[in-house]
């Protein structure tokens, strides 16, 4: 399909390209910088009601830009994901400066830049998007002006990144090499037939290493605590949850059409890797003192907990990780609503503060209890049903070890998640109650708790419709 | 015209890339390692452009993905050294393993 025909189907990026260029002027004008936040709440609710389901899969753009229900569903992911991110940060202190106008319309390019990786479909665009995600993340990490700790994460985060991104245009190059194109299909259907067996597996090697990074996936996680530590709260909520995510989309999306079949030789390297991956989130969540910290590290315990769906790779395994990814999203952000809403009023991330938190402020105790209990996978709630497909999943697939492995994860990751809870309900207080959190954070908490409990009450209806 | 062997140039870009993780590894100056950076992804790019002469079904999109990757090269380094001067400013130092206020 041709640029001009494309652009009918194109338009929910459209309005998020052009928002975006609009809250940068507007940031020249107002000054009232809340209302360039709103502005770009209000677009990314129009980009939303614009975006349609594609019936058959399009190629738009001559194919540079691939709209089918995978790109569709990571869509709505990638635009609730920024939505919300914008509904809390609207109640974030530290950015009250200079620069807020900045930082909304930064957000409204991510938008761009998630659907973008989510719909790429060769080399080139998988680059460009991953890049384009990358540069926004290494600016919005080091967004607070005179905060040496934002800083040293996003330099942490500009080397790493960079690092894991040449490996990976390293691969990409070997892979366009050995199969003389750019696009995932024809990659796919070459390596099947030529003889390049082993430059094809250095080649996926190389690639693994560039979207193992974006997705934290251990051994490549080691930025990810730092990072999430010290960037703005906000900030280290989104990156949690939208960039990972949209890193399991390329990793589906490339494994389904150029290894495929191959299956053998990397499904054992992914499942020692999920299972490195989880482990090392768990144990050394146990003894974390920053809450920050230790989200971090439990977020990439849950990146363990998905990239099972993808280890097993059936039908069920890739529902299984669509699933998962959308229970996640809520959850974390709920988790790091109710952090940003304390760490607002304590001004310490430490645990400390989480002490008595049920006397000091009952709503938020309770809603990060649900949001905690939601992440070690307990039922009704929503992140029983995530655990509950990739276990059915592994299962499914005669996976055992690996089953086991994240059955033994889950009970510790149940050990520390508790531990936060008895903190909050079990300790006396230390200081007063906290005034009502700000009407931005309550709908954002309301939004996303009501989410999580839907999903957990009534799965078979978000369900049939992300698996179709 | 003597035309060079692909296994010189593949042979050229390896060394290159080694040269630049080996860099990225081992230097203590952030701006070293940013260079180091940009010379893995010039190996990438030298492969691109062999693999475009030599073995692509069509050998444009391997030069215009060389041209994307500079462009993107460029683009990186603006941001990491605008990062690397914000550093700066608060920290007063480049050098990485100063840069340690947080930890496991």
């Amino acid at each position: 399909m041709n640029a001009i025909e494309s652009l009918k189907y194109f338009i929910p990026e459209l309005v998020l390209l052009g928002g975006a260029f609009v809250a940068l002027t507007l940031d020249f004008f107002l000054k009232q910088k809340k209302l360039v936040g709103e502005f770009a709440l209000l677009v990314i609710v129009v980009a939303l009601c614009l975006a349609k389901a594609p019936e058959k899969p399009l190629p738009l753009f001559f194919g540079f830009f691939h709209l089918d229900a995978l790109a569709h569903f990571f869509r709505y992911l990638a635009l609730a994901a920024v939505g919300i991110t914008i509904l809390i940060s609207l109640g974030y202190t530290p950015l009250k400066k200079r620069y807020e106008g900045e930082f909304y319309s930064l957000f409204l390019f991510m938008a761009f830049a998630l659907i973008l990786v989510a719909a790429a479909n060769n080399l080139l665009m998988i680059f460009l998007a991953i890049e384009f995600i990358s540069l926004l993340s290494y600016l919005l990490v080091g967004f607070l002006k005179n905060d040496p700790k934002s800083k040293e994460a996003a330099i942490k985060y500009l080397l790493f990144g960079s690092v894991c991104s040449g490996v990976m245009l390293y691969g990409m190059s070997l892979l366009y090499g050995a199969a003389g194109s750019i696009e995932l299909s024809v990659i796919g259907d070459t390596l099947f037939f030529a003889p390049f067996k082993p430059l094809a597996i250095t080649a996926a090697l190389f690639f693994f290493v560039g979207l193992g990074f974006k997705i934290s996936m251990a051994p490549f996680h080691m930025w990810a605590p730092d990072v999430y530590e010290g960037a703005p709260t906000p900030v280290t909520a989104f990156l949690t949850v939208a960039p990972k995510a949209l890193g399991f989309a390329v990793l589906t999306r490339v494994l389904d059409s150029v290894f495929w079949n191959s299956q053998s030789v990397w499904s054992p390297v992914l499942v020692i890797l999920s299972i490195l991956t989880m482990t090392i989130g768990n144990i050394t969540a146990v003894s974390q003192s920053n809450i920050k910290r230790f989200l971090a590290y439990s977020s990439i315990a849950q990146a363990g907990y998905i990239l099972m769906g993808l280890a097993v790779f059936s039908i069920l395994g890739r529902g299984a990780v669509l699933i998962y990814l959308l229970v996640y999203l809520l959850t974390n952000l709920g988790a790091f609503t109710v952090v940003l809403f304390v760490g607002g009023q304590t001004q310490s991330d430490s645990l400390d503060a989480y002490a008595g938190l049920s006397e000091r402020s009952p709503t938020a105790a309770a809603m990060l209890t649900i949001f905690l209990l939601s992440l070690a996978g307990l039922p009704p709630l929503a992140g029983f049903i995530g655990k509950y497909y990739v276990f059915a999943a592994a299962i499914e697939g005669k996976f055992i070890t690996l089953t086991i492995f994240a059955a033994i994860n889950s009970v510790i990751a149940a050990y520390y998640y508790f531990r936060i809870i008895r903190l909050m309900y079990l300790t006396p207080a230390t200081g007063p109650a906290f005034p009502a959190p700000s009407r931005s954070l309550t709908v954002a908490l309301w939004a996303l708790f009501l989410g999580v409990l839907a999903l957990g009450i009534f799965p078979g209806f978000f369900i049939t419709r992300i698996l179709g | 015209m003597i035309v060079l062997p692909l296994s010189h140039i593949l042979i050229f870009s390896l060394v290159l890339f080694a040269i630049g993780v080996y860099g990225a590894l081992v230097r203590r100056n952030i701006i070293g390692i940013l260079i180091s950076i940009e010379l893995m992804l010039n190996a990438a790019n030298i492969n691109l452009i062999a693999f475009s002469k030599y073995t692509s079904l069509s050998p444009e999109t391997g030069q215009i993905f060389a041209l994307f990757v500079i462009a993107i090269a460029a683009t990186a380094a603006a941001v990491g050294l605008a990062i690397v001067l914000a550093l700066y400013r608060v920290r007063k130092t480049v050098q990485a393993d100063e840069v340690n206020l947080l930890k496991w």
